[in-house]
């Protein structure tokens, strides 16, 4: 019985799968100097942030993509995608009063509404539609507290020295191939300042949205908390169904000076492709923390449901003493997803710390891999880590991975590694049926109890919404 | 109540059960004992719906309703609950927040309003405070990490709360464990009613010192071969079970 209804239920549609249907300004198809030249200047963007991006280009063209994730896909043709694309429409807005009401009509179907009247309280928005952003909800708002909260695009042309001094300093633009890629070709994301002493009133929050054909998403996204500030920022992001595979390649700077918090919130929901692995996103991201100043924080919560492949290692690089590096994550894989991601953890102070909570739930024929570093500096006296690595898997032809890497220079260290593996048991789903719960909330039942110590992690806004979406993207792959 | 007339099922084409009757009308409490292997567990799993069982033949009717064409959650949404022998745990999930799912799924059968957290809240506490216990279980995961003592009042606080017509307790060996004989014996006891009735299955006889059934069925080579009263287990612990099975030539 259970294989048949594994195969029956396997292939849940996805929810966003609807693309809008919107005038875009698009970049010639293809990648050489000139498509880079023409997205500056589209930015209107200093001449030092051109030269930045051809460098990174330059370098590119002669970096090789990386082959040792546990992923497979077709050689990507980095030639036929359109490295720009942009709803047309009037220049300069003053207000959303001129936004194209369809932009307007995309995110409030996403559940994102960015009118004055339905705006998600205590959440400031910004809302990208492929290569630009359209609307940043509470922008005034937080000023006021000296909180600058920017599509990058504004904020390279308003605060240029800010961009400057931090932009590549935690992902160098050559780190590896596609933080390369995206430094040459980046074309929006969001920009944070905290200043110091001020805990951000507001949640701030980055919505991602993928439409054109053909079009990559390069996104960067800078967050600085000076002294003593607090923020929490989410990212949510989603794309039409489309045959073809769409490339995001995003790269995330996160920059806590001493005392300083930066909790960041990530529920990944790009097209994952059919139950034939047609088509889906692939998602190529580098996200990197530096807790810079002594006593300051970074955590990383992440959802991982859509997308062909992710290749995403959301890290921390604790450089102050008695600085905390988090990693909590929920990947799920069904169908022919492939996900290898982890963290990674880098001990450069005295007395940090780092936890790492990753659970990786594989169905249908999909590969989960965790793939994580924790790495211990000489100098890094009295450094921790604690490490759980759990793995579920749903059905019997879905494949968990892990591997850990663990490297340690100083003999203080203390380092704890926990990994489980369990599969969603027929006893288990009996045991809820004979409870009278039917077989599909069992399964979510049982798959969000798995996912607990992350889910408690993310802001309440985000809880309810990881809480769902795990249902729809396992809904009924159990039998 | 029940009526189940010549059921044969097994697991992994071993038939196990071969032509099983038996009728269980409202209020009786019947004990089903019988010598290992004998297919006293089957009979539970099936009845219960478990879908690593396949059911050959034979029918079985509860309440009027063909059981067999039903899904383990339909059975147990219509009032048949079995406390399992070797309850499974299911992490990060609260025994409290499993019974309200539970509950509320068989609230949305019937057409009534699921509880909230706090409605859900206040019957568990009358409940609780009927049975007298406390709500130590309460606030943890599902029979994780549980003793074997505590996972039997688990289920014995889940047959409480969901209030079944027909509770089937399997208690293949919990003979070994005299405080938790002591536990169910006394919960059947308790929530024994004229409108609910029960099936225990037991390889111990011990467990009818502290209960005394309307029944006992002795099951052997996947058939009832004797019924009859109290005397029946009396018998059995005297002489255990080759006389039976003997002379029923199984």
């Amino acid at each position: 019985m259970s294989e048949s209804a594994i195969d029956q239920h396997v292939g849940q549609p996805y929810k966003y799968g609807w693309s809008t249907d919107i005038e875009s300004e698009l970049a010639p198809i293809g990648l050489n100097e000139d498509t880079i030249r023409l997205i500056s200047e589209k930015k209107s963007e200093p001449a030092w942030m051109l030269e930045w991006r051809l460098k990174a280009y330059r370098k590119w063209l002669r970096m090789t993509e990386p082959d040792w994730a546990n992923v497979t896909y077709d050689p990507i043709d980095y030639q036929a995608i359109h490295y720009y694309a942009a709803p047309k429409q009037q220049k300069t807005l003053e207000s959303l009063d001129e936004v194209d009401p369809k932009l307007l009509e995309t995110f409030e179907k996403l559940g994102i509404p960015l009118g004055e009247q339905k705006r998600l309280a205590g959440v400031a928005v910004d809302a990208v539609f492929d290569s630009v952003s359209v609307a940043t909800t509470f922008k005034e708002e937080l000023k006021k507290y000296g909180v600058i909260f920017l599509p990058i695009s504004e904020a390279i042309q308003e605060h240029p020295d800010l961009v400057r001094k931090y932009i590549g300093s935690v992902v160098p633009a050559t780190d590896n191939f596609f933080a390369a890629l995206n430094s040459a070709v980046f074309t929006d994301g969001s920009f944070v300042y905290v200043p110091k002493g001020v805990k951000c009133p507001l949640e701030l929050s980055t919505y991602f949205r993928i439409n054109a054909l053909s079009t990559g998403q390069f996104e960067r996204t800078l967050i600085i908390a000076d002294d003593d500030s607090h923020v929490s920022y989410m990212e949510g992001c989603s794309a039409p169904m489309r045959d073809e595979n769409q490339l995001h390649a995003a790269v995330v700077e996160l920059v806590a000076h001493e005392n300083a918090q930066i909790k960041y919130s990530t529920i990944q929901n790009w097209y994952p492709g059919d139950e034939e692995g047609k088509g889906g996103i692939y998602n190529f991201v580098t996200k990197r923390g530096r807790c810079m100043g002594n006593n300051s924080k970074i955590s990383w919560t992440q959802v991982e449901t859509g997308s062909a492949i992710t290749w995403k290692y959301p890290s921390c690089i604790l450089e102050g003493d008695n600085s905390i590096g988090e990693f909590y994550s929920v990947a799920v894989t069904n169908n022919r997803q492939q996900a290898d991601t982890g963290t990674k953890m880098i001990h450069i102070g005295e007395n940090t710390r780092s936890t790492i909570i990753s659970k990786g739930i594989s169905a249908g024929v999909s590969q989960n891999t965790y793939r994580g570093q924790v790495k211990i500096m000489k100098g890094a006296q009295n450094a921790r880590n604690y490490s759980q690595c759990d793995s579920m898997l749903v059905g019997d032809q879905c494949g968990a991975h892990t591997f850990p890497y663990i490297d340690v220079r100083n003999p203080s260290a203390i380092m704890e590694h926990e990994a489980t593996t369990s599969k969603v048991g027929e006893d288990q789903i009996f045991y809820c049926k004979q409870r009278g719960i039917p077989e599909e909330d069992a399964v979510s039942l049982i798959v969000n109890g798995f996912c607990k110590e992350v889910f408690r992690e993310l802001p309440m806004e985000f809880a309810v919404e990881a809480t769902r979406l795990l249902a729809v993207s396992l809904e009924g792959s159990v039998g | 109540m029940l009526q189940v007339n010549d059921l044969q099922a097994g697991i992994e084409g071993t038939e196990i059960l071969k032509g099983l009757d038996l009728v269980v009308n409202p209020g009786e409490v019947h004990a089903i004992m019988g010598p290992n292997g004998s297919g006293k567990s089957t009979f539970a799993q099936v009845l219960a719906g478990h879908p690593g069982y396949e059911v050959s033949g034979g029918t079985v009717t509860f309440d009027g309703q063909d059981l067999l064409e039903m899904e383990a959650d339909e059975r147990a949404r219509a009032g048949v609950f079995l406390a399992f022998q070797y309850p499974v745990a299911i992490r990060g999930i609260t025994n409290a927040y499993f019974l309200q799912s539970a509950i509320n799924a068989a609230r949305k059968d019937k057409g009534l309003e699921e509880l909230d957290t706090l409605d859900f809240a206040e019957l568990l506490e009358k409940k609780l405070e009927d049975i007298g216990w406390d709500d130590s279980l309460i606030h943890r995961a599902v029979n994780d990490g549980f003793s074997g003592g505590e996972k039997k009042r688990n289920e014995i606080l889940q047959l409480a709360m969901l209030e079944p017509k027909l509770a089937i307790l399997d208690e293949t060996d919990s003979g070994l464990d005299i405080d938790a004989v002591k536990d169910v014996a006394a919960a059947v006891e308790r929530f024994r009613s004229p409108q609910r009735s029960f099936i225990v299955v037991t390889h111990y006889e011990r467990i009818l010192n502290y209960f005394t059934p309307d029944f006992v069925h002795v099951l052997a080579g996947g058939k009832i071969v004797m019924s009859g009263d109290m005397k029946l287990a009396l018998e059995l612990e005297e002489k255990g079970y080759d006389w039976i099975t003997e002379a029923a030539a199984v």
